[in-house]
């Protein structure tokens, strides 16, 4: 079954049009990557679903329609975006952080299970749990944006360049969890990610943007065959 | 030193309706990145409602509630309808928008009931009680003790409530914010609804002192810019304490520093933001600015 369907997806910032037909899908629990070089669009592709920009062509999730959706519609779907930068929420505790991602829930117990989950899944941000996240290392400021992720139960993750800015060990202690947090909850994912071979840990496909447009499609095993994919994204 | 407690304590009441304004900035500044120079405007509109109503002998009590109600409902109009296409944009339309507004505002009271100063009756009695042998006025008391009050509730509204949670991380991070489903729109909304109820409850706690005209707090809201600065945007308390500060010497100026009398005395806060600004650029409590990289 598809969960997200994109077909022929269009996207500008003003004049300067950046996506010029994505098109890519999705499985329920399925894994897919998006590569490619800075500037390729792979973020704007994550943002045109989360309603972050204007979007042309058709963006389908769960049989739905939700191009021209508002972002905090889009969020009530289903679908948890945690973005390029992480977006966690300075001025708030670490459990702050987590109860905004529960804001659209009411199932206090839930609620309550979820936090323990998160802090399971990443024991660092346990001790931190009553820290601003402003003061939180790169590394658990990202662990506390997949969480707050985690926290709105959604079907299915966003996750834009989740190793940026970490030490290698950190960025694959975030990719293992993530991976566990994928096999334990079934959430689909759609992973952006410079770093094909993390990448190539955690998804089932991917598919490579070239100035706005899928260049490639394949399954991981098949495109870590590929030569021009080992030149590009896998350091030989 | 009666004389002395007694200015103090009326600074202190006339400095937590600087409070009370300088708060409404901050917290319209902290959601939408812009300084609100029609806060005192709205104020007073509230204030002219409260005061139709008692004139159509509603009771004062249920009067100033009514205008509380209409003026969260106010902020919410002004910020659906007027500010949200500002509020990204350039800063500087954003802020010469707010001070039309105020102008708009001030013309639509003065036609609708005259520039002429009318009485508004007082939510205190305007007796004095004594206290170890200094009297003081329950006026200055009230207002001082319902200023305070509404902080505290405010307060408890921020941190202890999943809607003011919501309203702080919209503050923070409009677009995170909406990655986990919060209708930013509609509490940007709230954030200026709330704003205009603290300066609601100010205004209708300092007309009695200085008579309703349309421009009853345009002094306040000067004192109250002070404020804000001086205790610094990021700052609430700083900028209770600083708006209090400004208050108690005002009065105190007036009255002990010969040259400065009544005439001068605007210019007190102003000698003191010089003063401070020279000392700690960022204001009494704020925090410099860091850029992150
Ligand atoms: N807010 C913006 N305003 C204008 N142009 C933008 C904006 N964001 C991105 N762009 C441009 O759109 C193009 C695609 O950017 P996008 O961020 O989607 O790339 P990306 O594949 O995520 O790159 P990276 O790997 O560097 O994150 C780039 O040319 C970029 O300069
Ligand atoms: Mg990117």
């Amino acid at each position: 079954m598809t969960l997200l369907e994109l077909e022929d997806v269009t996207a500008s910032y003003g004049p300067v049009q950046v996506l010029d037909g994505v098109t890519l899908s999705v499985p329920e629990n399925g894994a897919v990557g998006i590569l490619g070089a800075n500037g390729a669009g792979k973020t704007t592709t994550l943002r045109a679903i989360s309603g972050t920009v204007r979007a042309g062509g058709r963006i389908v999730f769960d049989g739905k329609d939700i191009r021209g959706m508002r972002p905090d519609q889009v969020a009530a779907q289903g679908i948890a975006h945690v973005p390029e930068g992480r977006g966690t929420l300075g001025d708030l505790t670490v459990r702050e952080n987590l109860m905004v991602g529960a804001y659209l829930r009411k199932d206090r117990k839930g609620i309550d299970e979820d936090v323990d989950y998160c802090l399971d899944l990443f024991p660092n941000l346990r001790e931190r749990i009553t820290s601003n996240a402003s003061a939180l290392s790169g590394g658990e400021q990202q662990m506390l944006a997949v969480s707050r992720g985690i926290m709105s139960k959604p079907r299915l993750m966003l996750l834009d360049e989740a190793s940026l800015g970490l030490a290698p060990s950190t960025a694959k202690n975030v990719y293992d969890a993530i991976r566990r947090l994928r096999v334990e909850s079934g959430i689909a994912m759609l992973v952006v990610e410079q770093n094909a071979n993390l990448a190539f840990t955690l998804v089932d496909t991917a598919t490579v943007l070239e100035t706005g447009r899928n260049a490639l499609t394949g399954s991981s095993a098949e495109l870590k065959g590929m030569d021009e994919i080992r030149r590009a994204y896998l350091g030989g | 030193m009666g004389e002395f407690v007694q200015l103090v304590v009326d600074g202190l009441s006339t400095g937590s309706v600087y409070a009370a304004i300088a708060l409404a900035i901050v917290l319209v500044h902290s959601a939408t990145g812009l300084v609100n120079f029609a806060q005192g405007g709205m104020a007073v509109l509230a204030a002219y409602v409260a005061w139709v109503l008692t004139n159509q002998s509603v009771p004062l009590v249920v009067a100033v509630l009514a205008s509380i109600v209409f003026s969260f409902v106010l902020g919410a109009v002004v910020e659906r309808y007027l500010m949200r296409r500002f509020e990204r944009g350039d800063p500087d339309t954003a802020v010469v928008v707010t001070i039309g507004l105020l102008t708009l505002i001030t013309g639509i009271a003065g036609w609708l009931w005259s520039y002429n100063n009318q009485q508004f009756p007082s939510l205190f009695p305007l007796d004095t009680v004594s206290f170890l042998g200094v009297s003081i006025s329950i006026r200055s008391i009230g207002t001082t003790l319902s200023i305070v009050a509404v902080m505290i509730v405010l307060q408890l509204l921020f941190v202890r409530t999943k809607l003011g949670l919501a309203l702080r991380a919209v503050a923070i991070n409009p677009q995170s914010a909406a990655f986990s489903g919060l209708p930013v729109e509609r509490l940007l909304m709230v954030g200026w609804g709330l704003a205009a109820v603290l300066g609601a409850v100010a205004g209708a706690l300092v007309a009695p002192q200085l008579t309703l005209t349309p421009g009853m707090l345009d002094n306040a809201l000067v004192y109250a810019l002070a404020a804000v600065i001086l205790g610094g945007l990021t700052s609430p308390v700083g900028v209770v304490i600083a708006a209090w500060m400004i208050g108690v010497l005002e009065n105190l100026a007036a009255v002990y520093v010969p040259f400065i009398g009544h005439d001068l005395k605007i210019a007190v806060p102003f000698i003191l933001l010089f003063v401070v600004l020279v000392v700690r650029p960022q204001g009494l409590f704020g925090r410099k600015t860091v850029v992150r990289v």
